[in-house]
């Protein structure tokens, strides 16, 4: 019987390649054929179909000798653009990165191809993972699979930043991808799909190799279609890497065999401070629902409050751009990248004329904010006071911890909007990341589950956040949604 | 605290990035919405908190002194916008 590769998720292809049900070759090929006819997503980059063959051959053979197979043996994934791939253009979604080929590999991509998962092609994002709807990307918008139910056919934001991750996914290119979170930019593009995508406790992931952001928030993490799909990729990706001066020297985890959605004796705390005025009604009574579906998995409710929550958004779009204008410093028209020499120019305007043309509008005003909450006079009144509140917003979560396990909340407070909706103030686009932020700032582990439908027909998302080193507890509070929520909604086939 | 065009000039010169007048008065603008917004920060008490460095406890590793990587000049080279022979390419610094 043929199956329909592209309804089997990471755990279903691994275990058909290893029972021999069918040939891991015979996956990769019908998959790259989804992604070579799926264009109008926008949600590659570029595509790699001879690397996922390649890498399928090779679990073939692995099989074939009885050799013991990965993690993600046969399992081919995309690869979000913020990845350094050896040999395989590394843009950042940046006009600045445009034709650069790594001459090195990313930890968390080797840990993936060492596991037998194969590359199908690199993922379309906002450029510098600046943004909240992929709008910012020099290679053109990615457009979600996703439509309202009102027949306007509006093209909708896939989210972001890993927009091309989350597309990609829920249009069924691939079982899987990695994404990369520093202000919400795992959970919120999978809340506007409709996946699943768990951003783990800061340092769980190497950053060696993942073109550098905002260094002390950044953090990869899988996307996929389900909970247990999110666990044994994660299992592949994290582990210690002496490469980053911030990786956890820890063990990893079972976490796919430590899978159970018995929450009993567990305490989920419902933050009030994320019950904002004027709430999305849809988003409210999704979180009902999600209420209702804890006490259903044996967990006791409790009220709990983080008095900062208000503050750390502001927090965030001072400690992000700073980051970000020293991190993106490097970009200089000199050793990699684009390079704008106008007639006659000397050293630093040769700087000023590469920037100003290879970096976009997003890129270019969070480096300038950075900048200035940087300079001289300023530094303390804007960058140390953010970094103080920052330790607020940290102690609120280690004070919840003392009444719950878990916090449960929404993971963006509307579902997906309009490409261009959002994107004439960018004040209005950073409120999107509003809860998806605090989690970050505090470098916890965090997951975005299907929660339900708006009445416009488009997936919302519940988040779920737990202690640091955690992950096991968010992963089984997660699967106990999925288990109830019945979320088998997905894209009408239109690309 | 607000911006006025001469500060995103300024700005825009620390952070090397050549921007036209247009740009420089559209950003003002900008900046100043964002700078406005950030500002409630100032509102939070924040006697006797130490500013965050880490937000994982991790003890700072150090490795042996030891050589362990290089010998790579033409991977370092290989992306290079211009270079000459061994070296990267520049334009001229030195009148």
């Amino acid at each position: 019987m043929m199956s329909d590769f592209s309804r089997l998720g990471v755990a279903a292809i691994r275990d058909g390649v290893a029972k021999g049900e069918f040939k891991a070759v015979e996956v990769a090929e019908a998959l790259n054929a989804r992604v070579s006819a799926a264009k109008a997503l926008n949600a590659f980059i570029v595509e790699t179909p001879e690397k996922a063959i390649e890498a399928a051959q090779a679990v073939d053979a692995d099989r074939a000798a009885g050799k013991p197979l990965g993690k993600m043996a046969g399992v081919p994934i995309g690869m979000k653009d913020l990845f350094c791939t050896q040999g395989v253009q590394t843009t950042a979604a940046s006009h600045i990165l445009e034709g650069f080929l790594p001459t090195y590999e990313s930890t968390v991509s080797a840990n993936l191809w060492k596991a037998g998962a194969g590359m199908l092609g690199k993922l379309n994002m906002d450029q510098f993972a600046m943004g909240s709807s992929n709008e910012t990307s020099y290679f053109g918008n990615v457009i979600s699979p996703w439509r309202r139910n009102d027949g306007s056919n509006a093209a909708l934001a896939p989210g972001g930043s890993s927009g091309g991750s989350s597309s990609a996914i829920a249009a069924r290119l691939c079982p899987a991808a990695t994404g990369t979170d520093t202000g919400g930019s795992i959970r919120q593009p999978a809340a506007f799909v409709g996946i699943s995508g768990i951003k783990p406790t800061y340092g769980r992931c190497s950053r060696w190799g993942v073109v550098a952001f905002a260094s002390s928030l950044d953090q990869a993490g899988p996307m996929a279609r389900d909970v247990r799909d999110c666990a044994i990729m994660l299992e592949a990706m994290a582990g210690f890497d002496p490469k980053d001066s911030t990786s956890l020297d820890l063990p990893i985890p079972a976490w796919e065999a430590g899978l159970n959605s018995d929450l009993k004796g567990k305490r989920i705390g419902i933050p009030r401070e994320y019950r904002l005025d004027g709430i999305d009604e849809d988003i409210a009574k999704m979180w009902e629902n999600g209420i209702a579906w804890f006490k259903d998995a044996g967990a006791e409710v409790v009220d709990i409050s983080l008095p900062h929550t208000k503050y750390a958004l502001p927090a965030y779009y001072i400690i992000a751009p700073a980051e970000a204008s020293s991190n993106l410093a490097r970009y200089d028209g000199v050793r990699f990248g684009l390079r704008d020499l106008p007639e006659g120019a000397g050293l630093q305007d040769m700087y000023a004329a590469t920037r100003a043309a290879g970096f976009g509008e997003e890129v270019r005003r969070r480096i300038m904010i950075g900048t200035y909450v940087l300079s001289a006079g300023f530094y303390d009144a804007y960058y140390t006071q953010a970094q103080k509140v920052r330790a607020l917003i940290a102690r609120d979560f280690d004070n919840a911890w003392a009444s719950c396990d878990l916090i449960l909340a929404p993971t963006a407070p509307s579902a997906a909007f309009g490409l261009g909706e959002k994107n004439a103030d960018p004040l209005s686009m950073y409120l999107n990341d509003v809860f998806a932020v605090p989690a970050s700032l505090a470098g916890l582990p965090a997951i975005s589950v299907p929660g339900g439908l708006s009445k416009e027909g488009l997936p919302l998302g519940l988040q779920i956040i737990g202690k640091a080193l955690d992950e096991q507890a968010v992963l089984n509070a997660g699967l106990a949604i999925e288990r109830r929520s019945g979320f088998v909604a997905e894209a009408a086939q239109w690309w | 605290m607000s911006v006025d065009k001469d500060t995103v000039n300024k700005i825009a010169r620390l952070s090397r990035i050549a921007i036209s007048d247009a740009e420089a008065d559209k950003m003002v603008g900008e900046l100043n919405g964002i700078l406005a917004w950030v500002e409630q920060l100032g509102e939070v008490d924040v006697t006797g908190v130490e500013p965050m460095t880490a937000v994982i406890t991790n003890k700072l590793r150090l490795r042996d002194d030891a050589v362990t990587d290089g010998d790579v000049r033409d991977k370092v080279l290989a992306n290079a916008p211009a270079k000459e022979g061994s070296f990267f390419g520049v334009p001229k610094v030195i009148e």
